[in-house]
């Protein structure tokens, strides 16, 4: 008797606790950001390199995180990048930013500031006009998160 | 209401032609995330710029399309070859159809 209540009793906290993980807003995960880079590249094979991400491995306010990106490409008009995109793999949205550069700009670097919820990974990737995509990441740990009041 | 629509855009000194100048630029915006709650609990809806263009001598050279995750305040460094002296147009829009816009004049010796 005992014993089926307290089976009973575990089900329900395991029902509530499943109804309770639907219902809180979404958080992303790498899944999500798998599914963002498969809806922003498609099936494109992406590459390791060409790209450097500069950001504090420690972020002390989640709201305000420096970015700097640049790609090795001497943008000319035979070789050039033609976009960059920024994703964050738990933020409530994983897309963060995306810029379109072309031979014009002369220099592929640019620098932001992004919001990161919580300690994750940022992931940059490049588009060069060879239709060749580039990537990488690198690990923030965030300690008041950005997001959230 | 926010004080959209000042910004405070810089260019490296002594652009020379055929050089990158860098061009850093910020605008005032609450770049309000969609996810955060009132003191009642009510979600705050989402009011971001969404989109920065930056033409030179009419060309757009630098587009940006932001998404809640930007900070408040969205600040972009990017660079631009210098060709001949002309203005630089900086536009950000935001996702209520408000613009922000400026010029800037780069003087090519």
């Amino acid at each position: 008797m005992d014993a089926e209540f307290g089976r009973r009793r575990a089900l329900t906290a395991l029902a509530v606790g499943a109804l309770v993980l639907v219902v809180r807003p979404a958080a992303a995960t790498p899944e999500t950001l798998a599914v963002a880079l498969r809806e922003t590249f498609g099936d494109r094979p992406i590459a390791q390199g060409r790209i450097k991400l500069e950001i504090p491995r420690l972020a002390e306010n989640g709201n305000i995180v420096p970015v700097t990106i640049t790609v090795d490409s001497p943008m000319t008009e035979a070789d050039y990048v033609e976009s960059i995109h920024v994703f964050a793999e738990r933020n409530p949205l994983p897309r963060v930013l995306q810029v379109e550069l072309g031979p014009h700009n002369g220099r592929a670097r640019i620098a932001t500031r992004i919001r990161l919820a919580v300690s994750q990974q940022v992931r940059a990737v490049a588009i060069m006009n060879d239709e060749t995509l580039w990537s990488t990441a690198a690990d923030v740990e965030v300690t008041v998160g950005g997001c959230d009041p | 209401m926010s004080q959209f629509g000042k910004v405070w855009v810089r260019l490296s000194e002594n652009p020379k032609r055929g050089e990158p100048v860098e061009v850093r630029a910020m605008v005032i915006h609450p770049m309000e995330s969609g996810f955060r709650l009132d003191n009642v609990g009510r979600p705050i809806p989402r009011h971001i710029v969404d989109n920065f263009l930056c033409a030179y001598a009419g060309t757009p050279v630098f587009r940006a399309k932001l998404h809640p995750a930007m900070s408040a305040n969205p600040y972009f460094v990017f660079y631009v070859v210098a060709e001949e002296s002309g203005d630089l147009v900086l536009t950000w829009t935001d996702d209520r159809g408000e613009a922000a816009s400026h010029s800037v004049r780069l003087e090519v010796t």
